[in-house]
């Protein structure tokens, strides 16, 4: 893993998950020189973080998915792909004349790499659940925990609720049990879609997951508390989390809980591939945007690719095919001849892995009035904006969601939207009868991710540039004033 | 909210959270290790000053945010902790600027 | 659709505020706008109301925006109180750096033009020596010979702006159709047919504020408003609390603590994505200018495509051959808000033939057939 970033490879794949390191064996396969750019300190993403370090006890404790992570990261550590972690990837750009440059932040300082092709496996973001009280301390994703379990070993103290829908409340309270944390509750929302989920049973039954969630299902509803059927959720407290109030049936129950883990599944994240200019289109069932790409991955820019959850919500299973497809159309591109057979075999595990999805996908669907808060509830957490508000901003008439966030600074905090870009939509197809599809989202723009102005400027800089920036002006020849360099 | 699983952890180090000795465990990132030590509070908001905290722990909400050896702003559940760190919480937006003439 | 008296084309800052003005002389106003992801200076403009600099060899410009500027704190607080928005409107002053002697002689020597071809009633401002500066703003950086502050300057919130002409509008009971992209004006005998993708409205009058779409509408009701390409990038940073001890055209902190740093011109581009060299160049000549600066985080980057009249100056008219057609075109519609709202809309509603300063009509770039 050297420290040392290149200013230009032939293939930099963004991100070290499960799609990330199987485009990266593929292509190294191909003796392709590859560049894989990761922000977290390991190979493994969110699904197997940290695997290739984690204490025996704790991979068994997490269950054989994760644990098989390892080889796969043993694998990718083998194939000859240079590795940089710890990373911030703040801008895919293709330029006018065709080029991608890609705009990072390492050992805090900011460099441009351009690059032949670039694959983006940067995986999914847990969806956001804006019930009231989500912003206090004790309320968090349970794909949080999970990281937390992970990555530091950390467990929940006290009571635990989980909230929300997905197959990863059943997967992490099954970590827990194994733990020896009982969760106080499991409290379920009910999927829209669960009676077109029916007409997917026969794919589900015979995919491996089938198998594998029906039994985990059957523990965690042994000894844990499972409260179906819940139409709205809320986080009583203070200045932290005291309980977690359900309705259903009409009425509201409320469950003590220290911790609070709201989970309604993942979706794509998708700041990277909107800033560079791809187009997204909106998936109805997952109720999320997706980048639009062909089948392989590609986009409508010419050498960007993208791979895995990144493209469409699939799991690590259908991740590791999407990987290496992307990886061959990344090699085409780049003038390799791809063996049909090596093509056929990508093809076919990516439909294998595909078994199963489209019942995952109705049966732990979000209700999407859970997905429109309302009142005095935060949409957007960083600029403090209420859903209420942007109710009656959307009364305004304005054409779209990136007019509510000119006129209430929704989205425009540190997270970018990160957070609330998905609310906004919903809470303005709410009020306005549009759908999500014909309002669009916030667009997104570089930096993705922080750098300080310092580093910025550090920049190098074209002569077009110059003129645009200081017509016939000059600045000085003397070193830029810079604080001393932070850790 | 969180205490660490019974398997042995990596060796303490001391870093400095708000200018008190803090044990941290090497391999923490920053998040993990205030999580683990019991703190529930991680900042105050900018806006209106409300308590919060890590909400998604893999660098998408921005909650987490700390200054760290001075430079405020970063996101701990990004960052790895390394012995004599200084953490500081922030309440609302970091002063980087002259404070204003009252 | 009910009658109205008038249709706005452009529901951006110079179409809103003209809106606000029209409703408020008793016409009953329909404004139609474009998508959401329409090219829209509006949402993408620094947010001065400034003067210094503007109107070299075009005195008319420099004495209207002077004006504008000394109308904006009754106009804000009026439009605050209509609309329920702060606008934080603060006119300090504001300066304008050279980071080289030969920089500064060329300020001076521009500002003591504009003096001069205003006849004296131009804003004031005053030459700030590297001296002078160094007590003015501490923490200046090294690299600044010195600067000219002009005492008219000032800046607000923009976006707020937007979002309380949007309000005040609604209040005063303007029409407002997002998603009505006006593609075709037909002039009849006694109105105007308005047509786009999502139909078509008759009008009896019309105005012409739509920004850089003007100037393909222009010429169907015989007017004429040629744009100059350009293309301006931004950079943003986090909210920080302090504040920075000046003003200028190229920094500005917003009430919410951000600062904005600009800005470019490129006349050859029309991609929207922003370009990082000169997002660093930006940081650049900031980070020289006030050196702590240089710690922020930028948190955003956006490119904007300004409204900019081949000569730069505001182009006002009606049209003679289409009576009943006005255009309402120029750079600074923060600036010149409290000009369309007082002064323009009311000759608009009272059918004027030329409106506000002859200089600007749209006349000037008619060729003699």
């Amino acid at each position: 893993m050297s420290p040392q970033i290149p200013e230009a490879a032939e293939l930099v794949i963004i991100g070290a998950g499960p799609a990330g390191m199987a485009a990266a064996i593929e292509a190294r396969a191909a003796g392709t020189e590859v560049l894989l750019l990761d922000e977290t300190s390991a190979a493994g993403g969110q699904i197997w973080r940290a695997v290739g370090t984690a204490p025996e006890a704790r991979k068994t404790l997490l269950g054989k998915e994760y644990a098989a992570g390892a080889a796969l990261v043993s694998e990718f550590a083998a194939c000859g792909a240079q590795h940089v972690s710890g990373v911030s990837v703040w801008g895919v750009m293709p330029d006018e004349n065709g080029r991608l440059r890609i705009g990072v932040r390492h050992n805090c300082a900011a460099r441009l790499i351009e690059a032949r092709a670039v694959i983006l496996a940067t995986g999914a973001q847990e969806r956001p659940l804006p019930v009231p009280g989500w912003t206090l301390p004790g309320v968090m994703g349970a794909g949080a925990a999970q990281i937390a379990l992970k990555s530091g070993g950390l467990l929940p103290e006290g009571r635990c609720v989980l909230a929300g829908v997905g197959p990863l409340l059943y997967l992490l309270a099954d970590q827990f049990l194994r733990a020896g944390i009982i969760p106080a509750a499991l409290v379920e929302t009910p999927s829209p879609h669960r009676r077109t989920a029916l007409t997917h049973l026969p794919g589900f039954l015979r995919a491996p997951t089938f198998r594998k969630g029906a039994g985990l299902m059957a523990r965690v509803r042994r000894k844990v508390p499972v409260i179906a059927g819940a139409e709205a959720l809320e986080v009583r407290g203070d200045s932290k989390a005291k309980a977690l109030r359900y309705k259903r049936g009409g009425a509201w129950q409320e469950i003590e809980a220290d911790l609070v883990l709201l989970h309604a599944g993942v979706v794509p994240s998708l700041h990277l591939s909107v800033a560079a200019g791809v187009p997204t289109r909106w998936n109805d069932v997952l109720r999320c945007f997706e980048p639009e790409t062909d089948e392989l991955g590609a986009t409508a820019i010419a050498g960007l690719y993208i791979a895995g959850d990144g493209a469409g919500i699939g799991g690590a299973e259908r991740a590791l095919p999407s990987g290496r497809r992307a990886a061959q159309a990344a090699l085409e591109h780049l003038g390799h001849n791809i063996d049909p057979a090596r093509r056929d075999a990508a093809r076919k595990d990516w439909h294998k892995a595909d078994l199963g999805r489209a019942f995952i996908d109705r049966w732990f669907a979000p209700p999407p009035a859970l997905l429109a808060p309302r009142g005095d509830t935060l949409a957007c957490r960083c600029e403090e904006v209420t859903a209420g508000a942007i109710r009656e901003a959307a009364r305004l008439g304005a054409p779209g969601p990136n007019q509510l966030k000119t006129y209430l600074r929704c989205g425009m905090g540190p997270c970018q939207g990160r957070m609330c870009a998905a609310s906004i939509t919903e809470i303005m197809a709410e009020e306005t009868g549009r759908t999500p599809a014909e309002l669009g989202h916030l667009r997104f723009r570089t930096p993705v991710r922080p750098l300080s102005l310092g580093e910025l400027a550090q920049l190098p800089a074209g002569e077009n540039a110059r003129r645009a920036v200081l017509g016939d002006a000059e600045l000085p020849d003397t070193p830029l004033p810079l604080p001393p360099r932070a850790r | 909210m969180f205490r660490r699983d019974p398997i042995p952890p990596g060796e303490a180090i001391e870093i400095l959270l708000d200018g008190a000795p803090f044990t941290a465990r090497r391999g923490d990132t920053v998040a993990n290790a205030l999580l683990a030590g019991g703190i529930t509070r991680f900042r105050d908001s900018v806006v209106s000053g409300a308590p919060r905290a890590p909400y998604c722990l893999m660098g998408t909400c921005f909650e987490c945010l700390v200054t760290i050896d001075g430079t405020p702003n970063r996101q701990a559940c990004l960052v790895t902790v390394e012995a004599g760190m200084r953490i500081e919480r922030q309440s609302g937006a970091p002063s980087m600027l002259p404070e204003s003439k009252a | 659709m009910e009658t109205h008296d008038i249709t706005v084309i452009g529901g951006g800052l110079v179409g809103s505020a003209l809106a606000l003005g029209l409703a408020e002389a008793g016409q009953r106003v329909l404004v139609l706008d474009g998508e959401d992801l329409a090219r829209r200076a509006s949402r993408a403009n620094f947010g001065l109301v400034w003067v210094s600099g503007k109107g070299l060899g075009a005195p008319d410009y420099a004495r209207w925006s002077f004006e504008s500027a000394r109308l904006w704190p009754g106009f804000a607080r009026d439009l605050e109180a209509r609309s329920g928005v702060s606008l934080a409107l603060d006119q300090p002053g504001g300066y304008s750096f050279a980071l080289s002697p030969q920089e500064l002689d060329g300020i001076v020597t521009d500002m003591t033009r504009i003096t001069e071809e205003t006849g004296g009633d131009g804003a004031p401002w005053r030459l700030v020596p590297r001296a002078e500066l160094e007590r003015e703003i501490p923490g200046i950086g090294p690299d600044v010979a010195g600067a000219v502050h002009g005492s008219a300057d000032g800046h607000l919130n923009a976006l707020r702006l937007f979002h309380a002409l949007h309000r005040a509008g609604a209040a005063a009971g303007v029409t407002y159709r997002a998603r009505h992209t006006v593609s075709h004006i037909e002039p009849g005998a006694e109105s105007f047919r308005l047509r786009g993708d999502w139909g078509e409205i008759t009008t009896p009058r019309v105005v012409l504020a739509a920004g850089t779409a003007t100037e393909a509408l222009a010429p169907m009701v015989g007017l004429a408003a040629p744009l100059k390409h350009s293309r301006g990038q931004i950079v943003v940073t986090e909210r920080v609390s302090g504040r920075l001890p000046f003003l200028s055209a190229i920094i500005r902190q917003t009430d919410e603590g951000s600062v904005m740093i600009g800005d470019s011109d490129e006349g050859d581009t029309e991609a929207l994505s922003g370009n990082p060299e000169i997002a660093a160049l930006l940081g650049a000549r900031a980070i020289r200018v006030y050196p702590a600066l240089a710690r922020l985080n930028v948190v955003r980057s956006w490119t904007g495509f300004r409204v900019k009249p081949r000569d730069g100056i505001p182009i006002y008219g009606q049209s003679t051959s289409c009576p009943g057609a006005y255009v309402v075109l120029c750079h600074s519609g923060v600036t010149l808000a409290a000009q369309h709202a007082l002064r323009i809309a009311p000759q608009i509603a009272a059918g004027a033939a030329q409106i506000g300063p002859s200089a600007f009509s749209s006349a000037r770039f008619h060729v003699p057939a």
